[in-house]
């Protein structure tokens, strides 16, 4: 059977890793390889490596950071932050990644996802989404969820869906940063409708809130978080072994 | 050495860095003559079948790769790769394969349980039908892989060497005298899939 996938996120500014909460106030944890390898051994299904740098020099950095986690961690690679055109899928899946994530350079050139589908597949595209509540709504939001594009969610991920998107990450700004547990309404509402892999982003503070989610939206496919890994608040090891306890099928390594 | 057949398509960043890991050398490489030398042969690939297999036969790679397998050579197929290997596909209309194991490359939505997502993506288990075989030396039931696919391969009868449960069997190893293939990435399978490709490297035909 299918396994549910735990996926740990890291945010890469200036060749750290760095995470923030309600998207505002970083700070530095660790060092992306070394956290990568330890990730990969203790049972992380897949690694969300996002580039949170604006200057060129940081993209280089982020660019080398991930050639060397591509050489010796052998699991799924996603990669996000700073996509805006082909040229980008180009560059971080030459440089080992699987798949690429794309959220405001989409919302900035719709085409993207088209084009990436095309000329990758549709398994290499993931559509990230940052979405909150605005007058009972849901809003995508872009810039790191900084600005409201005023877009209804649903609409925008049926439309990456239909133009080839092949997985979704949906991050709720409501939730997120509030270690209070995944935007369930929310994520049911996207799986009501979502035929490729939907993955939960924004809420998680401990075990149970993955146990939660996985048994309440079945449909869903991964839970994705930061923080909480990162500060070793709940270890992957013992969260699959809580998630395996629960009846829900997970990887074991 | 290993030459890791270029023939246009796919991402072999992780399969090059993979083999790496476990000691052996590889090229990524479309010279004949390179491909002749080697010891064994990895058939990458992503994509559509029949893009895949006209790319195979305007290269002419199609022609080195069975004749590499006709002389005894390993030979590997990965993801598409291994679909290729079978006589048959009917992804988006139907085409040839190189016909080196029996069987048939087929749409996996009518034979899994409906509603169930396809593409097949993310880790499943393995159900080892041939515990003996080589290729699966050091591997139990329930080792998990990393599946990406959407066609499936049939009617391989005994090339079957594992399984995997999506909603129905789904073929996810296969190997006949000096040929094999894994459905999986066995590059992007962790420990279990270094452990695959190792095996590999030290099988004998």
């Amino acid at each position: 059977m299918i396994t549910k996938r735990i996926i740990p996120c890291l945010d890469v500014r200036n060749g750290r890793v760095v995470k923030g909460v309600n998207f505002a106030g970083l700070s530095d944890v660790s060092h992306p390889v070394d956290l990568a390898r330890y990730y990969s051994e203790s049972g992380a299904d897949e690694l969300v490596f996002y580039d949170i740098t604006a200057s060129a020099e940081g993209r280089a950095l982020f660019t080398d950071i991930l050639r060397e986690v591509a050489s010796t961690i052998f699991i799924p690679l996603t990669v996000g932050g700073g996509i805006r055109g082909v040229g980008d899928f180009e560059r971080v899946l030459s440089c080992g990644a699987d798949k690429v994530s794309v959220n405001s350079g989409a919302i900035a050139n719709p085409e993207l996802i088209a084009d990436a589908a095309k000329r990758y597949g549709s398994q290499c595209v993931v559509l990230s989404v940052d979405a909150k509540r605005v007058d009972g709504a849901y809003h995508v939001f872009a810039k790191g969820g900084r600005v409201d594009t005023g877009m209804d969610a649903l609409e925008w991920i049926r439309r990456g869906l239909d133009n080839g998107a092949g997985e979704i990450v949906l991050n709720s700004i409501d939730t997120d940063g509030v270690k209070k547990g995944f935007d369930l309404p929310m994520l049911a509402d996207v799986c009501a409708f979502a035929n490729v892999p939907v993955i939960a982003s924004g809420g998680a503070g401990c075990a149970e809130d993955f146990v939660t989610l996985f048994k309440e939206i079945p449909k869903v496919d991964a839970g994705l978080a930061a923080s909480i890994f990162h500060f070793g608040e709940v270890s992957i090891p013992s969260l699959k072994e809580t998630l395996a306890r629960s009846g829900v099928t997970v990887r074991r390594v | 050495m290993i030459a890791i057949i270029d023939y246009g398509v796919g991402n072999l960043f992780s399969l090059r860095s993979s083999l790496a890991m476990i000691g052996t050398q590889a090229e990524v490489t479309a010279d004949p003559a390179r491909i002749a030398a080697a010891d064994r042969l990895i058939l990458p690939g992503v994509g559509a079948f029949g893009d895949a297999r006209a790319q195979l036969a305007a290269t002419g790679l199609d022609r080195v790769v069975k004749e590499a397998a006709a002389s005894g050579k390993m030979l590997m197929g990965i993801c598409l790769g291994m679909q290729l290997l079978f006589e048959k596909s009917y992804e988006f209309g139907e085409h040839e394969g190189l016909g080196l194991i029996p069987g048939q490359v087929v749409d996996m939505t009518p034979r899994i349980t409906p509603g169930l997502k396809v593409p097949h993506i993310g880790w499943n288990g393995l159900e080892i039908t041939k515990k003996d075989h080589p290729l699966m030396r050091g591997l139990e039931d329930g080792d998990c892989v990393y599946f990406v696919h959407s066609y499936c391969a049939v009617d391989c009868a005994d090339s079957l060497v594992a399984r995997t449960e999506y909603g129905g069997e789904i073929t996810a190893a296969v190997a006949r005298g000096n040929v094999c293939g894994c459905q999986f990435h066995p590059e992007k399978s962790g420990r279990v899939g270094l452990q695959i490709l190792r095996s590999f490297c030290e099988m004998e035909g």
